[in-house]
């Protein structure tokens, strides 16, 4: 099958693919672009560990084919950090070692980000309503809860 | 996942045309929150996927008082919701769209994809059937429009015929003292398929007390959504009382088909039926109080 060319912009880049129209965003982030940041996890839409950003819109990456994300802008893991400096979620992620394997952390910390913008003084109970798409099978999730209102906490005064 | 071409309809009559010359062998795109999954694993083999996210018919979001709800069909459940007008008239519709999946799959999942993946026990259609909702439908012979209640033909099947895609769904606009709750049950507080879902809707006269209009449909207990026009017609006409309510939960368990499978038995579902029935009623009659009823 011949492949497709797709222009998108990618935490905030211009990027240029090739894709087969099968092949999910999940897809050509890791194995294409290099991106392996956002994880594969289970691959139908159960767990958010390939959360992105597609347009502002918290999507499992898994579930959104390549080819549609033409025109559209795309947020990852990798685009949070500066060189000098963690995301305030991530440094919140590790000081709360709300982590343990690190397989689903990009999609907890993509999903806490989109939930941030949104409301950005969540209550814990609003926090674990948006985050139910999101599964940890380490830790247990009161660590990340912890973390996401304590980056909250410290988003709100900066 | 299997190859297959893949075209970003730009029209209705583009969309047409490419569904009815490839039949059976093509299959609409919206949210793909159903459909990726499906082709991933193997459930469906397709030659073409028709992306209908660029068609203006079918991302139309319009509420007004006059004319109601237009809701495209592949518009998904977040931006519904996220629109503070439409959630404050439509609470009862609100009550299912918020809990379609997790956050990511509410991002992409249409309300309209729901409809069209045609599950016995999905959660937005029996209080779209509550809510008189009606499909708009494109296809090779024109527009057709017909009831929700009519939509689903079987498990997974529907009528939508060679060529023919939902377009968007009209529901009229709420009138004064209308109150609508949709309530599921499931063994965990989020992230599962309804065991049973009940969606019921009603007016109340100017006195506040007797009923003038009632819709009830449940999910998941038949092959398809079921309205029970005999539970509605246990209520009308009649003040609210503990004895007309149970007797609309009783003409609900009676139209109930349940089967028994790994997320219920069939008495236990019958069993939810009354108990989702009465509880939905009473959420309804509360919100056509003008009463606050919170979603979850």
């Amino acid at each position: 099958m011949p492949k497709v060319h797709v222009q998108t912009r990618i935490n905030g880049e211009e990027i240029d693919f090739l894709c087969e129209t099968r092949q999910s965003l999940l897809e050509i982030l890791r194995d294409e672009l290099g991106l392996t940041g956002t994880k594969e996890g289970c691959s139908n839409g159960n767990c958010g560990a390939c959360s992105v950003l597609l347009d502002g819109v918290l999507v499992d990456s898994c579930l959104v084919l390549a080819v549609e994300t033409a025109g559209k802008d795309v947020s990852t893991i990798e685009g949070l950090a500066t060189p000098s400096q963690l995301h305030p979620l991530q440094q919140k992620f590790l000081e709360h070692a709300a982590l343990q394997c690190g397989i689903c952390t990009p999609g907890f910390i993509m999903a806490a980000k989109a939930l941030l913008a949104k409301n950005p003084k969540p209550t814990e109970h609003e926090v674990r309503y948006w985050l139910a798409g999101n599964l940890c099978r380490c830790t247990g999730y009161d660590k990340i809860i912890r973390a996401v209102l304590d980056a909250a906490a410290v988003m709100e005064k900066a | 996942m299997q190859a297959f071409d893949y075209i970003a309809a730009q029209t209705l009559d583009e969309a047409v045309s490419l569904l009815a010359a490839k039949g059976d062998q093509a299959r609409v795109l919206a949210g793909g929150t159903d459909l990726i999954v499906q082709l991933r694993e193997g459930r469906r083999r397709l030659e073409l996927v028709v992306d209908v996210k660029k068609i203006p018919d079918v991302n139309v979001l319009s509420y007004d008082t006059r004319n109601g709800l237009t809701l495209g069909a592949a518009v998904p459940c977040h931006r519904v919701y996220g629109d503070v007008t439409i959630a404050r008239a439509y609470p009862g519709l609100m009550d299912a769209f918020t809990l379609v999946g997790g956050t990511q799959i509410q991002g992409r999942a249409s309300v309209g994809g729901n409809l069209c993946n045609s599950s016995p026990a999905a959660d937005t259609i029996p209080t779209l059937i509550a809510h008189q909702a009606t499909c708009v439908i494109a296809g090779p012979g024109g527009r057709r429009e017909l009831p929700v209640e009519q939509f689903c033909t079987a498990p997974g099947r529907n009528v939508l015929g060679n060529g023919e895609f939902l377009v968007a769904l009209r529901l009229p606009a709420p009138g004064p003292r209308f109150g609508a709750r949709y309530l599921r049950f499931i063994p965990r507080n989020e992230m599962d398929i309804a065991v049973v879902g009940v969606g019921s809707a009603l007016t109340l006269g100017d006195d506040g007390a007797t009923v003038t209009a009632a819709r009830i449909a449940l999910g998941a207990v038949a092959p398809t959504p079921l309205l029970v026009n005999e539970a509605g017609a246990a209520l009308v006409g009649k003040p609210i009382s503990d004895a007309t309510i149970a007797q609309a939960a009783a003409a609900a368990q009676a139209a109930a088909r349940p089967i028994s499978d790994m997320r219920g038995t069939a008495d236990q579902r019958r069993h939810l039926v009354g108990v989702l029935t009465r509880r939905t009623l009473q959420g309804a009659i509360a919100r056509a109080r003008g009463e606050t009823v919170s979603h979850a």
